[in-house]
Parts: structure tokens; sequence; C-alpha cells
């Protein structure tokens, strides 16, 4: 909800609290500033700004040690070198159309072009903002569109983890600018904007199970698909690097989604207490899920496998934060837990794909159990709506199974073309002497 | 002259210096080396990816010594390394031909 639903949220009260300080200011400024100048709530501010710090260190170094560790030696440096490209290229997509494709007023389906460039930065920035036109919001739109942006950087980032040791570099540059701007910004305008259908129909998504999660997810579960297996999946020794990386990484990620979770309350308060109570019960309770169940069936409880519980928890309590209590959180991160292991190894070699570094086993597979068990622990008094009901699972059902649709539709045809045109896999050549020192002349010794 | 060489656990090898240097033993070369012999290797499981590791990580030491302290040398190697578990390692023992120390050109047993 990082976007319009904040209207439930929106009390009386935060205005009468603000008045002390707001009427002095009145009495001060210009005549031609008061108008403008007071509803920006310096709290609300000070945390948004922060958890958008906290947010984009989930993708650097985060995400990217977090998938680095789990990869082999030869393709460590290329793995940390995609997270970060990711970032530079989202940054720039995102300020030229991908911010107004997603939160201008546009249709249903899409915004339109009037934050082109952010070009209405030059006259609202120091104001606060009516986010679609409608929803007031108490902190500056620079602070809002940054926020977004940093969603906007790892939700692409994630699908690093399905197409490990073997995309081309060019063509993942090509393919996630394309994908930011055809897929990302349509469906978080379908969810947060405030003219978007999913949100109007009543999906609840509080941080992002569908529009970062299960988009990034079945994307990747694409890319696996049409990439194809790794040079000697399933014989060769694909050990990781170093799996400490993998657990400082998914720490960073850890601490990282209190912005990502509590900043989606887009306001120091209550709800935003809560989002992070949340995240922090179902975290724990994910990781010992998927520890007991490797524990129990594979005989030793791996460091791999307890940090990989707490990303899945951390994935399957984003939609739902915001919106449940403490004890469901429980179940919630339970079910990732074990459900997510259970994908990632167990449905994965079934079927015979390769999803490297588990994109879909874990942000899809996640994003999926937060989304549905949303609609059945949602409280009510919290966001001032109906609570979870089979109603509600239904109405998640539709933007989940939507979210399914177009990323997974849309992705196939992206990767497709590029494909044909540059070609998206490098030469078995290359990807047996390793990424780094093929595409990017680095190693480590 | 001998040359002695053992395959010996890695955790073992300070016992091992240890265990020389009381016989007169001057000089130990080390290395890192993998390999595989009765062990063979170990199964590691990443994310239910069953991996078997057919190269365990080993330390080999060399030490030349006079043809009379070989036996004791080579005991004192078996003691320090022992641990009873299998990979515990081996220990060969060559003849020497001719030694020559670069600094000075000793020659033989004035070179060990």
């Amino acid at each position: 909800m990082t976007g319009p639903s904040m209207q439930h949220n929106k009390s009386p009260r935060r205005l009468v609290r603000a008045l002390p300080f707001v009427l002095p200011m009145l009495a001060l400024s210009a005549p031609a500033f008061a108008a403008d100048a007071p509803k920006i709530d310096t709290g609300n501010t000070a945390w948004m700004l922060t958890s958008t710090a906290l947010v984009l260190m989930m993708t650097i170094p985060g995400l990217a040690l977090f998938y680095a560790g789990m990869v082999r030696k030869k393709n460590v440096l290329a793995t940390l070198m995609q997270s970060f490209a990711i970032c530079c290229l989202v940054t720039i997509v995102w300020c030229v159309v991908g911010y107004s494709l997603a939160f201008t007023t546009g249709n249903a389906y899409v915004g339109d072009l009037s934050q082109f460039m952010l070009k209405g930065f030059a006259k609202t920035w120091n104001n606060d903002f009516l986010l679609g036109g409608t929803v007031d919001q108490t902190i500056p739109e620079s602070v809002y569109m940054m926020f977004q942006m940093t969603f906007a950087i790892i939700t692409p980032a994630l699908i690093c983890g399905a197409f490990a040791d073997r995309m081309k570099f060019s063509a993942m540059c090509i393919f996630m600018v394309l994908w930011s701007i055809i897929v990302y910004s349509p469906i978080a305008h379908w969810v947060w904007s405030t003219t978007g259908w999913a949100g109007s129909l009543g999906v609840l998504d509080f941080a992002g199970g569908t529009v970062v999660h299960i988009n990034a997810g079945v994307a990747g579960l694409m890319c696996a698909l049409v990439l194809g297996k790794r040079v000697g999946y399933g014989h060769d020794n694909m050990h990781p690097y170093n799996v400490g990386y993998a657990m400082i990484g998914a720490s960073l990620l850890w601490v990282g989604w209190f912005g990502f979770n509590a900043g989606s309350a887009v306001a120091a308060n209550g709800r935003a207490g809560m989002a992070m109570t949340a995240t922090q019960i179902a975290t724990a309770a994910a990781a010992l899920g998927w520890m007991f169940a490797e524990w129990m069936t594979k005989g030793k409880p791996s460091l791999l496998g307890i940090v990989s519980g707490a990303v899945a928890g951390l994935v399957a309590i984003t939609p739902a934060s915001g919106f449940v209590l403490p004890g469901p959180s429980i179940i919630i991160g339970v079910v990732a837990g074990v459900g997510c292991y259970f994908f990632s190894t167990t449905v994965k070699n079934f079927f015979g794909y390769d999803d490297s570094l588990d994109c879909w086993g874990v942000h899809g597979i996640g994003g999926i159990i937060g989304a549905l068990l949303t609609g059945v622990f949602a409280f009510g008094p919290l966001y001032g709506g109906a609570g979870g009901s089979a109603h509600q699972l239904l109405i998640q059902c539709a933007g989940v199974g939507a979210t399914l649709a177009w990323s997974g539709g849309m992705s196939f045809v992206l990767l497709k073309i590029i494909d044909m045109t540059i070609g998206l896999r490098i030469t078995r050549d290359e990807e047996v002497e390793g990424m780094d020192i093929t595409l990017h002349g680095e190693q480590i010794v | 002259m001998k040359l002695v060489m053992a395959i010996i656990k890695p955790f073992k090898l300070d016992d091992v210096r240890e265990a020389l240097t009381p016989l007169g033993v001057q000089g130990l070369t080390v290395s890192e080396v993998k390999g595989f012999g009765r062990q063979k290797g170990q199964t590691e499981i990443y994310r239910g990816a069953e991996y078997h590791v057919n190269f365990l990580p080993k330390v080999k030491i060399e030490v030349a010594v006079p043809s009379d302290l070989a036996e004791q040398v080579v005991e004192a190697i078996m003691k320090a390394a022992h641990t009873g578990k299998i990979g515990d390692g081996k220990i060969f023992i060559m003849d020497v031909e001719r030694v020559v120390r670069i600094r000075t050109g000793e020659l033989d047993a004035e070179a060990l």
C-alpha cells in the first residue's frame, strides 16, 4: 500500500496534532506560500527518507551478496555486477518514464506521461502532493518517487537469481530496461496508483507481494525456461562460492526490509510499527520452518537453509504486513518457510527446470503464499477495511492471477525477442570458463 | 638420505611439526593439496542439491633426513597425525640421490 489505500489511513488526528506547528508557520510565511507549505509532515518525511535508504541497501549490497555467495567462484563478480548495473539502469528508466507510467493518473492499466523526466518537480518540489490528483500525501513527491524507485530497482534484480551463470550481460541490460517499463510500471500502477484496477477492486498488497515478488518470481521462471539449464546441471559440482556472503546478504535484506514493509505505511505511525513487528516475527518463523524441514528430510540444518527460509518469510509477509496481527504472522512465516523449501528442492527437481538461485521457488511461491494468506488473515481495524474473508481471498486470487499472466506472458515475449535478435545466452565455452573473466575481464584469484 | 613425504589431515599439521622438531629435523616443506583415498569424498547439500565432493583438502609435508633418522621421523608423524578415523593419510619414504644447498654449494649430509 505504498500507494492509494493510504486514504483509509488518513486520520483527522494527524492534522490536529500538526496544528500547533502549523499556525506559527502560517503567521510567519509570506501569503503566497501559505497555501502550499504546511502539510508536509517532518516525522513522516524523515522516516520515508530513511526507508528509501534502507530499501536501496537491500539491492546493493544485500541482494548482490546474497546471490553472489550462492554461485560458483568463476561467476561471483558477474553476479555482483548484475545487481549493481540494474540499480543504475532502473534509476534512469524510473526518472525518464517509469515513475510516470506507474503513479500518474492515466487509466486503470497504466499511467500517463505527465511526469516524463519528473518534470512536475520543478513546481512541486517543496509541496505535499496529491497522488493521482486525489490522495493527499504528507511527504514531498520527490521522497515518494525515490522510495518507489528503490522498489523498481530491487524487483528486476531479484530475477537475476533465475538465470545465474549463463545470461549475456548485454541481453540482461536490454531485458531489464524493457521489463521495467513494460511489466513493472504497469503492475505497480494496477495495485498502488489511485486509478489502478487491482487497487480499485480491493486487492490487498501492503508492500509488494504481487508487484515485487510474484512479478519477479514468474519472470524468473520464464528466464529459467527460455534460457535452459546451466551446462553440467544435475551432474557437475556447483557448490556455492561462499555461503557466508549469502548470509551477510540475507541479513542486509532482513534489515533493509524494515524500510520496505514499515516504510510502505508512507508514515511514521502505528501501522508502520505493526508492519515492522509482523515482518520480524514472520521472518524468524519462516527461517525456523525451513531449518526444521531440512533437518528432518536431509539430516542436517544448513546455514544456507536457514537464511533462505528467512528470505522466504520476508517475501511472504510483504503483502500482509500492515494488514495482519502478530499471531497470523507466525502462521504465514511457517507456511512460507516450509512451502518454499518444498518448491525449491522437491518440486524443482521433479520438473527439472534450472531456477538456479530459486527466484521462483522463494519469491514467486513465497509471494503467492503471502498474497493469498493476506486475504485470510487481514485484520479490518488495522486498515479500516472488512478484514479477511472468502470474498477477500477471491480478490487476492485475481491479483495473483493477473500478475502471473501479465508478467509471465510479457517476460516470455521479451526474452524470445531478445533471443532472436542479439541472443540471450553466453557460449558454452564462456560458460565453462566463467562469466567473470569472459564478460567482465576480472576474476577472484 | 631419505625423503619422507606424508599426506595428513590439515588440522594435524601443527602436531606433526611439534613432534618433528625435537628429533632434530631442520626443515619441512608444506603444500595444500586435494585428493582422495579410501575415504573417497564427502557429500554436501545446498538447498536440496546434493554434490559429491571427490577431492578432499589435505596437507602434504616433505622432509629430507639422514637415513638413520628416517624411521624415527616416520614414527613421529604416524603418532602425531593419527586420529584413528578414515582419512588420516599416508606416509611415503623415498631414497634421495643428492642434496645441494643453494647458498653455499654444500652437498648431501652437509646440506640437510
